[in-house]
This record gives C-alpha cells, sequence and structure tokens, in this order.
C-alpha cells in the first residue's frame, strides 16, 4: 500500500537495492509493516496492483491510457487492473475518485485523466492517486499536437514510474537497432528506429550493405554505426533529424565497433590492420584520431565510463576474450573480468555502477552484470545466443538479442536482477539495439 | 550489394553445376546470329515415338587461369580451429596450390575474406575474422606471392556458408575464403 511519499517511494527503493545486491535474505528478516508488506513477499517484488481507467475525451483517451498500462506492465513493478473490474466508471481528472470503489478491487495507485483537443491542440490532464490513503500524488497538464499522443502517454508513463518508485523512468525514449530480413546465407541488415514499446517502427538505412551496431549519441539526435561492403567497413554518424550521413573518413584496415563519448565529442572505435585490431578515439571537431592500444591481440568494443573518464573494452591479451578498463588516453588497462569463461561487448551503465556484458560459458550466451571494478558478477540470462546488451536510461533494464538455433535474432529485455525477462513488442528480427537516453 | 557477399559461394556452386554451358556460351559468342523463321509445329502423331539413346552430359573442364579453374581445381577457402586463426597443417597443401597457381597467373588479384562461425559476438567475431584473413594472407606472402596482390577483409559471423547451427556448421562457417578480384581469364 501507498500511503503518502515517504512511505511510498522507500520500500520500492529498498527492494530494488537489495535485489541489486541480492541480498535477499536482508529483505526476508526485515519487519514486516502491514501498509508496505503488500509490495513485498519473500525478496520478490510483487508488482503494484495499479488502475489506470481509460482516460476521458473519446478514442484517444482510451488509448493513452493503454500505452501507459503497458508500459508500467512491462516494467515488471505494476501489475495493471483489469478495466472490466473496475466499479467506478467514467472518472474525469476533475473529479476526485470514489477511492471505496477502488479499494474493493485493491487498486493500490490510480491513474486518471482528460483529453482535449482544442484548436489543433492536444491537452491531457492527468492525476495519480494513493487509493488507500486518499490522496493525490501527482497532478500534472502536457500540451503537444495530437500526432504526438504516444509520447505524451510516455511522459506520463514516466512521471507514475518516478513518483511511485523514486527513480527516472525510461518510457520516452527510442531503439535503434538492426532489422533483419532475407535468409542466413543471404540476410538484409537495415538500420531501423522505433519507440521503446515498439510502435513507429521505421528505416534509416535501404539494405544495400550490411550494417552492425548502431548506439546513440547523448542528445539522441545523431547515431553511429558500422557498415561491411564486400571490400570494406565504414563508419557513419547518421544525423536523425538532418538524415545527413558522414564517415567518419578513411583507414588502412577495417573500421568498426564505434561508440559515442558521453558530450558526444570523440568516437571510440577499433581499427585493425595487418590482423591486429586496436582502440582509437576520435575527436569529432578536430578530426584528429589517437591510438589508444598497442597491444598485438584483439582490443574492441570500446565504452566510455559515463563521466568520460575510463573506457572499459575487450581484449584476449590473456588468451581468451576478458574486458579490461583503462583511462580515456589509453593508460592503465587493468582486467576486471575473473571468472572463468569469454566476456565480450562490455557496456557502462547510464549511473556509472555496473558494467554489462556478453558472456560465453559451457556452450551458452549470457548476458550479465558487474560492477566497474569487475565484482559482483551476475548472470542475468542464459540461452543458445544471447548478445549485446544497451542499457535503458534509468540504469533498470537492458535490452539485447536473443537466437535460437537457425532462428532469427529477436530483440529482448532483462531487468537488472535478472527477474523480468522478456521478448520486445517489437514482432520482427532485430539484432544490436541500442537505447537512446530519456527524450525532451 | 549484399549480394556480391555470396556472390562467390553462389557463383562457385553455380559454375561446377554449369561450365560446360558456359563455356559453350563462351566459344558461341563470336558467331554472328541470323534471323531465321520458326520450324513448323510437328504435326501430331498417334504413333509412339522411336526411342532415342540416352546421353549423358559432365562440365567440361574449366578455362586454365579461370575463376572457375582457381575455385575448381585448386580450391578457394581453408578451414580454422574454434577461436584459432593459425593455418592448420591440412590448409597448407591447398594454399601452396593457391601459391602456385596464383605464380602461375601473376596478373590476378584477390581478396581474402575471414569469417567466423556465430558461437561469438559480433565486434569480437569481426576482429577473428581479420586475423584468418591476414593469416592466410601471410602465408601466401611467405610463400612469394606480391603482398600487393593480396586484400583482405572479415565479414565476422555475417556471412554464414552453411546456415545450420551444430559443429558440422560452425567448421565450415570458420573458413578464410579466397576471392578473385580481377586478373582471371
Amino acid at each position: 500500500m501507498i500511503k503518502s511519499r515517504v512511505q511510498s517511494r522507500d520500500p520500492i527503493a529498498a527492494l530494488l537495492f537489495s535485489l541489486l545486491c541480492a541480498i535477499t535474505a536482508l529483505a526476508l528478516a526485515h519487519p514486516a509493516r502491514a501498509e508496505i508488506e503488500v509490495n513485498v513477499n519473500r525478496g520478490d517484488v510483487q508488482p503494484l496492483p495499479i488502475a489506470v481507467p481509460g482516460f476521458g475525451g473519446g478514442q484517444m483517451g482510451a488509448d493513452i491510457s493503454q500505452v501507459i498500462s503497458a508500459n508500467l506492465q512491462r516494467s515488471g513493478l505494476f501489475r495493471p487492473l483489469d478495466p472490466a473490474s473496475f466499479v467506478e466508471k467514467g472518472l474525469t481528472a476533475n473529479v476526485q475518485p470514489r477511492f471505496g470503489d477502488w479499494k474493493t478491487i485493491n487498486a493500490q495507485a490510480l491513474v486518471n485523466g482528460q483529453v482535449t483537443v482544442e484548436g489543433g491542440k492536444l491537452r491531457v490532464d492527468f492525476r495519480l492517486w494513493d487509493v488507500f490513503a486518499e490522496q493525490q500524488l501527482l497532478g500534472l497538464q502536457f500540451t503537444a499536437s495530437p500526432e504526438s499522443w504516444r509520447k505524451v502517454a510516455h511522459k506520463i508513463s514516466d512521471a507514475v514510474y518516478e513518483r511511485l518508485t523514486g527513480e527516472k523512468g525510461y518510457f520516452d525514449t527510442r531503439v535503434v537497432f538492426v532489422a533483419e530480413s532475407g535468409s542466413r546465407l543471404n540476410p538484409v541488415k537495415r538500420l531501423a528506429i522505433m519507440d521503446q514499446d515498439g510502435a513507429n517502427p521505421s528505416y534509416l538505412t535501404s539494405g544495400d550493405s550490411i550494417v552492425m551496431t548502431p548506439r546513440f549519441s547523448s542528445n539522441s539526435q545523431e547515431v553511429t554505426y558500422m557498415s561491411l561492403r564486400p571490400d570494406s567497413s565504414t563508419i557513419y554518424i547518421l544525423n536523425l533529424e538532418t538524415a545527413r550521413r558522414e564517415s567518419l573518413g578513411t583507414f588502412p584496415g577495417m573500421v568498426f565497433a564505434p561508440r559515442f563519448s558521453p558530450d558526444g565529442g570523440k568516437v571510440v572505435f577499433s581499427v585493425e590492420r595487418g590482423g591486429n585490431s586496436d582502440i582509437y578515439v576520435m575527436n569529432l571537431s578536430s578530426r584528429t584520431s589517437t591510438r589508444l592500444t598497442t597491444d598485438p591481440s584483439i582490443d574492441t568494443s570500446g565504452s566510455f565510463s559515463p563521466d568520460g573518464s575510463r573506457i572499459v573494452f575487450n581484449s584476449d591479451r590473456a588468451g581468451s576474450p576478458q574486458l579490461y578498463v583503462m583511462g580515456a588516453d589509453g593508460s592503465g588497462p587493468r582486467r576486471i573480468s575473473s571468472g572463468s569463461g569469454r566476456y565480450t561487448t562490455p557496456v557502462w551503465s547510464p549511473t556509472g555502477e555496473f558494467i554489462a556484458f556478453t558472456k560465453q560459458t559451457g556452450g551458452e550466451f549470457h548476458i550479465g552484470v558487474m560492477r566497474a571494478d569487475g565484482s559482483d558478477e551476475r548472470l542475468l540470462t542464459s540461452s543458445y545466443l544471447d548478445e549485446g546488451p544497451t542499457w535503458a536510461p534509468n540504469g533498470r533494464v537492458l535490452m539485447f538479442s536473443r537466437e535460437t538455433p537457425g532462428g532469427p535474432p529477436k530483440l529482448w529485455s532483462v531487468d537488472v536482477t535478472g527477474r523480468i525477462l522478456q521478448p520486445m513488442p517489437y514482432p520482427g528480427a532485430g539484432s544490436d539495439p541500442a537505447w537512446s537516453p530519456l527524450l525532451n | 550489394m549484399v549480394r556480391s557477399f555470396t556472390g562467390s559461394t553462389v557463383l562457385r556452386l553455380a559454375l561446377v553445376a554449369t561450365a560446360a554451358a558456359s563455356l559453350a556460351a563462351c566459344q558461341s559468342k563470336p558467331k554472328p546470329t541470323y534471323p531465321t523463321t520458326a520450324a513448323p509445329p510437328p504435326a501430331p502423331s498417334t504413333e509412339l515415338p522411336p526411342s532415342t539413346g540416352s546421353v549423358s552430359g559432365q562440365p567440361t573442364a574449366p578455362l586454365p587461369g579461370s575463376a572457375q579453374d582457381f575455385v575448381v581445381n585448386v580450391g578457394d577457402r581453408v578451414y580454422f580451429d574454434t577461436d584459432r586463426h593459425d593455418i592448420r597443417e591440412d590448409a597448407r597443401p591447398l594454399l601452396a596450390a593457391q601459391t602456385e597457381w596464383l605464380r602461375r597467373y601473376p596478373s590476378v588479384v584477390v581478396r581474402i575474406e575471414g569469417n567466423a562461425d556465430e558461437r561469438g559476438t559480433r565486434e569480437y567475431n569481426l576482429a577473428l575474422g581479420a586475423r584468418r584473413a591476414n593469416s592466410v594472407r601471410d602465408f601466401l606472402v611467405s610463400q612469394g606471392v606480391t603482398a600487393s596482390r593480396i586484400s583482405t577483409i572479415s565479414f565476422g559471423k555475417e556471412q554464414p556458408i552453411d546456415p545450420g547451427s551444430g559443429e558440422d556448421a560452425w567448421q565450415k562457417n570458420r573458413n578464410a575464403h579466397t576471392a578473385i578480384v580481377s586478373g582471371a581469364r
């Protein structure tokens, strides 16, 4: 039960923390407080029952509340209740709910709202209620153009998520990925972009060359990716606003594995020459590139820490692929992975606390996380082929691609506790997802 | 563009199967063609046609110095062990034959394409494929092929030649393919 801001935030936040640390015993031992316990059951997060009745204002109102409901459901932290069970009907944003009606169906929280379209403008008013405390927790109004109604729904979802969990949301975001078609022997790979809930997918490239490993810049306006042709590879930076595409330049060997620095001013990438792959960084304003590694092993998949001071990367200098952290100038590389198995594709979390990676062990692939110093390694998934994690901007959820033997790759997500594993709503074949920061 | 990735694979199969046809086509190219009137269709007959003797066809030997010659008589692909890029013992005779052929046809320019199986991540496999391509390049150069005639690229795990999932398919997909870029007959 959510009684107030403090009490509603703390149980979930505390629980998330305990799961993050995998100290489930603490949660078990925690003395039960009646109002709080509804969220907690033997160390598992019990999704919070929440009612999201259709917003007033016709079809768009109903559509907006459906998008909100689906977002909250997919987070795994909320359990939207079946609208058929609702007692109070036709609730608008301008009256106080009949709390008794919502208590009887055990809705802990309630989101109601009203949509109006006037003069070509969409206005959405909504309120978030603590049903059992009979208090309003949030009341906001959004205005936008009517075609942006899904974006408004994502904004409301983020506001509800943040108010109830104490963490930033991740619903008003997009995902750039590689849409796959064709056959395994003759694949067609096109850069594509969609909302985080799979809506509004569109292609960014024509499919006349193989593209892979796209990544967003920190302002979400640009994507860097690699294009592979029969005789060369190129790293491009694509501006999503202007559709202008520029190459990083020509290099003596192959170039691959590009990622932006957190300030967007640099790209770290790999250059292969004579069979040796090393990590370089290019300053995008001066167009000068600097070599950061010189080891005669494979050094690739560099990823900046969120403060830009360090780079985690993948190297097989010790015999098998492992994870290393060095200064952003290439100084002091130090191995951080210590378990048995092969570690690749490290990605620093937006909070800086964790590094996600792909791990191969025992004939299986896993998505895992460890702290930036290599401690507290936890594997979140296990399958025939899981690969290439990307973080939601709040560091709570990872998206990756999963393949079954002989099957096409699909986009999946898992939360950092490993509890909420599910396919993404996008129905097609896709790989190499990259999550945008929160949009404006 | 994507099609040309697998072009060489498809080409290889197609060439083996239709070498005779393509050779015949080549040889008939200079012949002028004349407009002809179509022969009248044979009149329907109620009698069974006389039995004809069976004729078996087989591909004509590829033209020496052609891409078909290289693929069929030399071999254009060598294979690697899991996560390795050193040239295997069983690949040396084939690469020696590639060297010999490239010496005999000195205008030929080749591209070595390194490939990896699906049991690795995309970027690491690109780097691994590059290592394999360079191992083959280094071998050919050590045998006397001029380095400037050889370029390398890695397709990582993007261009499997066997779509299957299992050790047989993975073994086939861990390879370096010697593609003729130009200069063949």
